[in-house]
């Protein structure tokens, strides 16, 4: 059946299985292949995107259920940072891409994208978060090479830089 | 030509942001499953669900009917393809008698583990092929299956039903059976224990894939693999499918994670490429998760027999080990190896002079095992640090003390200690590290809260413990590892090419998964040669780009990759100061080579930077006589020795008496991997390292049933740590430098892991040692805890 959604501001319709994920179109219909898929049980977080602004476990949404939607992923994250004005480092990023590379956040960077995308909308919500705070609002992603500690404190310096 | 020099950037020592992130960060990046071939059919894979059963037969029509399905292949049908002339490798057969049943890819007429492939399924659809794998329909006989260590020890049943034994080797060392007797009849202490190794996923957040592309005119194969080992992996697909090995190319792209779960030959590797390279057809396999819990390979399992000899002092005179090891039902790459890689661990950071070590591999109707952060390191650091606190809690002193009356050279600086198992330490200063971990925990503060806590009666007592480790990293000298039997070298490639330019080209046999060497390598490059980092670019992980290399494990890249790069960076300079002197008409001798400017000693104002001389080298139009053209040299670094980092690491925990309920709430760690390249990625491998083992400590187990199958195979049961399992950890480091190699570093990667189970099962034992609690179960979950306290007992430990 026919889906049509609008990934990072470009609109993208096609045909899908019924049954298609929605990171499994994201990743092989839209074409863009930076959300990853870490499990199949939707515990690890790894294919978090933001579906009108909500960050989503890719995983456990339909793309149909997606219809109309307006998503983001990673790939469109600096981009959404620049038209909000936010956008800052040398590479011109959205703040907690700058400051997961600057807290040295990340290793493989699997988990990164689903991290990242996850992070950012629980700032939204919790703009000052404590440190318990930010630990609980991540706990829904996994990351086997940090231990966490450099990216609870990613966050807490994109917090502290934005407020 | 400038008058200035500039210090150079991003030297050792530099906390440089990692080149690899903005990709990383971005979704640029291109790990496994992101890469496509036209035309390519998805890989699925039939698994027993058997722990040990004959294949009767296996009905493939109603999978061979579903739309886009190409084939479905029994392993019947796939060894009469001839497909293999070898079945799947063992690397390391550590005696001349081991036991190692032949392991083809597909199991043909018996199934020797649940998830043993016993079909394939190829297919143009992602869906399609999950789809199809589940209308193959297979009859199967079962027959009686070993499902833990302790059967397959007491031979219960036969894993193997041609072999009248579980037994597949035995591997002594033991230098000094007198001197360890003579330690024991003499003692004035003596403890036992028996610790269980409990079978863990090593669970990488990226799962296994891969993808074979096949160029049937040519006859080559470009196989992308999500490996750890492409080197490896290219010389064993050679020698296993008969594919030659100069018609293959492997690459690793972006790799997410490894922690030992990507060192390995797969079944499933190995069936993609052989099959790609049968029907000429791109072939790609993605892991689901929970089919890798019972597929790809796991770690630990194992049982150890622990005993330790002490006088009146508190001296430990001897330890004695025997080790049961599970090799699952199959030898992987380095199964049997993994459990002996800690046979030389376990008289620890201490002066102990006798160990008797012996290991007896056991096969079971299991996932096989192999490496898995630390391979057989932790276990053996486990066993030493449990031993030296129940010894302490014998004799009735401090955890601390007895570590401080048994330390190598009494915790003062040494160099070239020959210890018991016949290794010599590189070098090593444990007090230092010893007293920063105390100090940085408030040992005296932590204890007087946990004694206020106790005579308060408190419902959440406090348990506090400790462990310093040493580990063997810089895998490895090869004469070293070809006196183990293990089947290749230990060396590593670097080739440094300075470009016409003035860029830098690292050519590096590591291959990394997350470690960051793109910017360690760099920082070399700009120590060594005083080029800027951003002015290198690493090439590795493509058999075409790097052809030599052994890849990485076993903290090895910095030690021994890194090494090579160090030393092919010097050879450049070296070659470079001769065109620098010829340029400046001087002698050689007389030029000096500063921040990566070389001047003429005693007029510095005339200088040329090595980055000029590339364009030289190119044209070669007036290089000295006999020169040749270009700056590039190769280093193929063979070490002398292993390296022995170490550390003091202090877990505190919180335990809840009423529930069992435990807390990692404070976590310090102080840590020596000698000269340090760039201390942020040090952070980085610790900080994720101590998670893993407190992770064992606590939460992780493969936990099978009495039929062998595993319950807990996806990441909502098997219980990875997540951000609130773990509390902030508190780094320190002392700088102990290697004598093993020029530059004095020694590796880190697996460091964490191998102190942290230790510290954080002392804790929770130290915590629970008013209710008689002398030992517990890894992991120690609330409910082994709840019953050790209601039973005082050790909770099941023993």
């Amino acid at each position: 059946m026919q889906v049509s959604m609008t990934v990072n501001g470009d609109s993208h319709s096609r045909d899908v299985e019924p049954r298609t994920l929605l990171v499994h179109h994201i990743r092989e219909g839209v074409g863009l292949t930076g959300t990853n898929i870490g499990c199949d049980t939707s515990s690890c977080g790894a294919c978090t995107v933001h579906v009108g602004g909500q960050s989503v476990k890719s995983c456990t949404m339909l793309a149909v259920q997606a219809e109309g939607e307006s998503i983001t992923t990673i790939e469109g994250l600096a981009e959404t940072a620049r038209a909000d004005g936010i956008a800052t480092g040398e590479q011109n990023w959205h703040p907690m891409q700058e400051a997961f590379q600057q807290c040295h956040a990340l290793q493989c960077g699997y988990c990164t994208p689903g991290m990242v995308m996850a992070a950012t909308s629980f700032l939204k919500e919790n703009p000052t978060p404590t440190e318990a705070e930010i630990r609980e609002g991540l706990e829904g992603n996994l990351c086997r090479c940090t231990g966490y500690h450099n990216i609870v404190k990613a966050v807490q310096s994109a917090a502290e830089g934005a407020s | 030509m400038t008058a200035t020099i500039e210090p150079t950037k991003g030297g050792f020592g530099t906390r440089m942001l990692r080149k690899e992130d903005p990709k990383l960060l971005t979704g640029e990046n291109k790990f496994i499953d992101d890469i496509k071939a036209p035309g390519q059919l998805w890989m699925g894979m039939v698994r027993s669900q058997f722990a040990h059963a004959t294949i009767n037969s296996i009905d493939t029509s109603g999978a061979e009917s579903m739309p886009g399905v190409h084939s479905v292949l029994t392993g019947a049908q796939l060894a009469e393809m001839g497909l293999w002339q070898a079945p799947l490798p063992c690397a390391w057969p550590v005696t001349e008698d081991m036991v190692n049943p032949p392991h083809y890819p597909v199991a043909i007429s018996e199934a020797k583990h649940v998830g043993d492939i016993v079909a394939v399924v190829l297919c143009s659809d992602r869906y399609g092929v999950a789809d199809a794998v589940e209308q193959v329909v297979v009859d199967y006989t079962p027959l009686p299956a070993v499902v833990n260590l302790q059967d397959a020890v007491d031979g219960k049943a036969m894993a193997h039903s041609d072999l009248e034994t579980n037994k597949a080797f035995h591997w002594p060392l033991d230098p000094n059976p007198e001197g360890t007797a003579a330690a024991f009849a003499n003692a004035a202490h003596v403890v036992k224990a028996r610790f269980v190794q409990q079978r863990l996923i090593p669970m990488p957040m990226e799962p296994r894939g891969c993808l074979a592309v096949p160029s049937p005119a040519g006859g080559e194969i470009v196989f992308y693999s999500a490996t750890q080992i492409p080197h490896i992996l290219k010389i064993m697909i050679a020698a296993t499918s008969g594919i030659p090995e100069n018609k293959i190319r492997v690459i690793a792209p972006s790799v997410g994670g490894g922690f030992g779960g990507k060192l390995n030959v797969d079944a499933d590797a190995l069936l993609a490429v052989t099959l790609a390279n049968h029907i000429g057809l791109p072939v790609r396999w993605t892991e689901q998760r929970s089919e890798g819990a019972g597929a790809s390979h796991q770690g630990r399992g194992q049982i150890q027999h622990v005993e330790a000899a002490a006088d009146e002092n508190g001296k430990v005179t001897a330890i004695k080990v025997h080790l049961d090891a599970d090799m699952g039902a199959y030898m992987m790459l380095i199964t049997p190896g993994v459990p002996l890689l800690g046979s030389f661990l376990y008289t620890g950071v201490y002066d102990i002079p006798n160990l008797s070590f012996s290991c007896d591999g056991h096969f079971t109707n299991l996932t096989p095992t192999d490496a898995y952060r630390g391979a057989g390191r932790p276990e053996a650091s486990y066993a030493i640090e449990r031993i030296m606190d129940m010894m302490a809690h014998k004799i009735g002193i401090a955890p601390e003390e007895i570590r401080s009356r048994n330390y190598i050279n009494g915790g003062e600086h040494f160099e070239n200690f020959d210890a018991a198992s016949t290794l010599t330490f590189d070098s090593g200063h444990y007090k230092p590290a010893h007293d920063r971990a105390l100090e940085l925990a408030d040992m005296a503060g932590l204890r007087s809260e946990q004694a206020r806590r106790r005579d308060a009666g408190e419902t959440k007592q406090l348990g506090i413990g400790m462990c310093t480790y040493v580990e063997i990293c810089g895998l490895a000298p090869s004469r070293a590892l070809g006196g183990l039997n293990y089947g290749a070298g230990g060396w590593e490639h670097a080739t440094v090419r300075l470009l016409p330019t003035g860029k830098v080209e690292v050519v590096s046999g590591s291959t990394p998964h997350g470690q960051g060497h793109e910017t360690a390598w760099s920082q070399i490059i700009a120590e060594k040669m005083g080029i800027d980092p951003n002015d290198v670019e690493v090439l590795h992980s493509d058999t075409a780009l790097s052809p030599l290399g052994l890849d990485t494990y076993g903290s090895r890249s910095l030690a021994v990759g890194g090494v090579a790069i160090a030393m092919a960076a010097d050879k450049v300079v070296d070659k470079a100061k001769l065109i620098a002197a010829h340029q400046f008409e001087a002698s050689p001798e007389d030029i000096e080579f500063v921040n990566g400017s070389f001047s003429v000693a005693g007029t510095p104002t005339k200088s040329v930077h090595i980055q000029e001389l590339g364009f030289a080298a190119f044209t070669a139009h007036d290089l000295p006589d006999g020169m040749e053209p270009n700056l590039q040299e190769q280093v193929n670094f063979d070490p002398p020795n292993f390296a022995f980092p170490f550390g003091t690491h202090v877990a505190v925990v919180e335990i809840d008496i009423e529930t069992g309920g435990v807390e990692l709430i404070n976590y310090i760690g102080v840590d020596d991997c000698g000269i340090q390249v760039n201390p942020l990625i040090v952070e980085g491998q610790v900080h994720g390292g101590i998670v893993q083992g407190a992770a064992q400590a606590l939460f992780e187990e493969a936990v099978y049933d009495e039929n062998g199958n595993i319950t807990n195979p996806s990441l909502m049961d098997y219980l990875v740590p997540s951000t609130m399992e773990m509390p902030n950890i508190t780094l320190d480091s002392t700088v102990t430098p290697s004598t093993t190699n020029p530059l004095g570093v020694k590796g880190v990667g697996e460091a964490g892991t191998i102190g942290s189970a230790a510290a954080v099962i002392n804790a929770v034992c130290d915590g629970l040692s008013p209710y008689g609690v002398t030992d517990i179960k890894m992991p120690a979950t609330p409910q082994r805890i709840w019953n050790a306290i209601n039973a005082g007992s050790t909770g099941g430990a023993a």
